[in-house]
């Protein structure tokens, strides 16, 4: 391709003769153009579509289901029974789980996740940063189901062997500490992404103007790269909110209250693996059950990536 | 901005405060200290917990890790029980997803940084798609369960290898576009104008110039997604892999398992000798993965040149 182009030059006649061939060579070339366009068009709709897909099935489903429930009852009810014979439906139970396991993820994770991305980026040296930034992203890649392993076998007998004696096998602290652990590199890598690709000259800049390396990285490139990092952490949430398998297997499937972070408590991903780990029939109320916990999860993380969307939108710095 | 401030407020950082500035400096310089050593330290704690972690985990399960393990299918008997259907399931997924998903991301990611117009529509595909970037990967099993299973069971075989693929292509399309636009987002803007200047199309210029330049930046993101999508365990459970199969999946349109579903369900269960096939289940897993982002790595490395 590289060629034909360099060709076409060499071969294209001077400003005084006919631009005949030249013409006709664009017409492919224009055609070309505009199939790619909407063949890479193609693809991006396809979010669009699955957007759609996952509001229809929700709703279809959850719509069933609160014909059978009171939509009152679904929020107000402080009782979450919903395999009993007599079950009832309050969601903020399941939501309290949720609630506090991503509270205590993000306190472990936000500084930790900042600090190690300015370090990363504006630290440590050439040679260390190409060996520390892979070495994270191995960390970003570990599996949900290892850390909640890791959680159930080691984080949660170390914490009842030192801290908390009174601490349940099952319980919310270990699942929220390991979780938060997990959030590290996401927001670490994603901010360290964002602080790196601010331009030098902001930083010379400040250099120049007699800041320090610590007043530069935190009162220039940070907040210049401000958008990058509230990304980070609503991603690092919105994986909290969502995260199912370190919850399913060490904070223990048990619906109530979660007042107590040494005690187990369910979460909404947590009660949906649970009913879709067994044998539940198509169309059934338990079946309707999981698209109902599953639309209060959706609709939350979209309350929540809107809210950060229009603020990323608001303090973008362009260069 | 500046028109409207009051004249009577001294200005922050004017000449005025001059002696403030200069006698502050040795302070200064010692939070720099205690700045440096904790940014340190912040990044190192991340990585002591995943050397503990790989530690506690190789103490677990090295010692059941055998052949055997490795061609065994599973047992209800925790020290015949194998990983073997569960292991192929998954570089079936693997690949099948690899396939659906990163010329679609890819696609949609040049479309957006290099084609689409600014307008409302635009914006709305961009709000979309870093909703759906934070949407939770069981959601995605919630929809592949709807569609994929049960609406598409006639075609994609219900509870199937393709199934799974599709919900985990999906699930992290998200994530391959925005870190593909972040790459091109870092090309600077005079390399396209010098293109068109010469004559290209905006096609050229990007197969030409913009791609190869955006690829390292993109495939840390597809590394990042499909080690995510090896991993996922939630949404899977959710579109139906199974937990004990006793046969190797043949097509995509076999039933299957996969290594994080095999060890889902052995740690769920109460006798300690399942809880060291998950052990073993996990090292196996973490070594497909290690694999798989280390030959990522290489090729990053390998195309990247930093200026």
């Amino acid at each position: 391709m590289q060629l034909e182009a360099l060709v076409a030059v060499e071969t294209r006649p001077g400003s005084g003769s006919g631009p005949g061939m030249w013409r006709q060579e664009n017409r492919g070339r224009h055609l070309q153009e505009r199939v790619v366009k909407i063949v890479l068009a193609a693809c991006a709709y396809l979010s669009i579509f699955t957007t759609f897909g996952i509001v229809f099935v929700l709703l279809f489903e959850t719509i069933s289901f609160f014909t059978q429930v009171s939509i009152l009852d679904f929020f107000t009810d402080t009782r979450w029974a919903a395999s009993f014979a007599n079950p009832s439906f309050g969601i903020m139970v399941l939501a309290s789980g949720t609630l506090m396991t991503t509270l205590i993820a993000i306190l472990i994770a936000l500084p930790i996740g900042l600090l190690a991305a300015i370090y990363l980026s504006e630290y440590a040296s050439t040679r260390l940063r190409r060996w520390l930034k892979p070495a994270l992203e191995i960390l970003a890649g570990v599996p949900t189901i290892v850390y909640g392993y890791f959680a159930l076998t080691f984080v949660t007998p170390l914490l009842r062997a030192t801290i908390f004696p009174d601490m349940t096998i099952f319980n919310v602290l270990s699942a929220g500490i390991v979780m938060g652990v997990m959030i590290i590199p996401t927001i670490a890598s994603v901010s360290e992404d964002a602080i790196y690709a601010v331009p030098r000259s902001l930083r010379e800049g400040a250099y120049a103007l007699g800041a320090t390396k610590r007043e530069t990285a935190t009162k220039i490139v940070v907040p210049a790269a401000l958008s990058g990092i509230v990304a980070a952490t609503i991603l690092g949430i919105s994986r909290a909110v969502g995260e199912t398998m370190i919850v399913a297997v060490a904070a223990g499937n048990l619906a109530q209250f979660c007042v107590n972070p040494l005690q187990p408590c369910q979460t909404m991903t947590a009660f949906i693996v649970q009913v879709a780990s067994g044998d539940t029939q198509t169309g059934s109320l338990t079946f309707q059950t999981i698209f109902a916990v599953g639309s209060t999860l959706f609709l939350m993380t979209l309350v929540l990536n809107v809210i950060s969307y229009i603020f990323v939108r608001r303090f973008r710095e362009a260069y | 901005m500046a028109t409207k401030s009051d004249p009577q407020t001294p200005r922050k950082g004017g000449p005025e405060e001059g002696p403030l500035f200069q006698s502050s400096t040795s302070t200064r310089h010692a939070l720099d200290r205690i700045f440096a050593v904790l940014v340190f330290v912040a990044t190192i704690i991340g990585l002591i917990v995943l050397a503990i972690l790989l530690v506690d985990i190789a103490w677990d399960g090295l010692p059941r890790l055998s052949w055997a393990f490795l061609t065994s299918f599973s047992s209800v008997i925790p020290d015949n029980t194998g990983i073997y259907p569960a292991l192929l399931g998954s570089l079936w997924l693997l690949a099948l997803t690899g396939i659906i998903s990163v010329p679609l991301g890819i696609g949609a990611a040049t479309y957006l940084e290099e084609y689409a117009p600014d307008n409302w529509l635009t914006r709305l595909i961009e709000i979309n798609i870093s909703n759906l970037a934070g949407v939770p990967s069981i959601i995605y099993g919630l929809l592949g369960l709807g569609i994929f299973v049960n609406l598409l069971g006639p075609i994609t075989g219900g509870q199937s290898i393709v199934s799974g693929a599709l919900t985990l292509s999906l699930l992290i399309l998200p994530v391959i576009i925005i870190a593909t636009r972040e790459a091109f987002r870092t090309i600077p803007g005079a390399l396209r104008e010098g293109g068109y200047a010469l004559g290209a199309t905006r096609w050229e210029v990007i197969k030409a110039h913009l791609l190869p330049m955006a690829i390292p930046g993109a495939l840390t993101g597809t590394i990042l997604a499909l080690s995510r999508a090896i991993g996922e365990t939630a949404p899977l459970i959710v579109v139906g892999a199974a937990t004990y199969i006793t046969f190797a999946p043949e097509s995509p349109l076999s039933s299957y398992s996969a290594l994080p579903i095999q060890i889902y369900s052995w740690v769920s269960q109460p006798q300690p000798g399942f809880q060291i096939a998950a052990a073993a289940g996990i090292v196996v897993l973490m070594i497909v993965l290690l694999l798989a982002n280390s030959v990522a790595i290489w090729l990053r490395n390998k195309y990247q040149r930093r200026a």
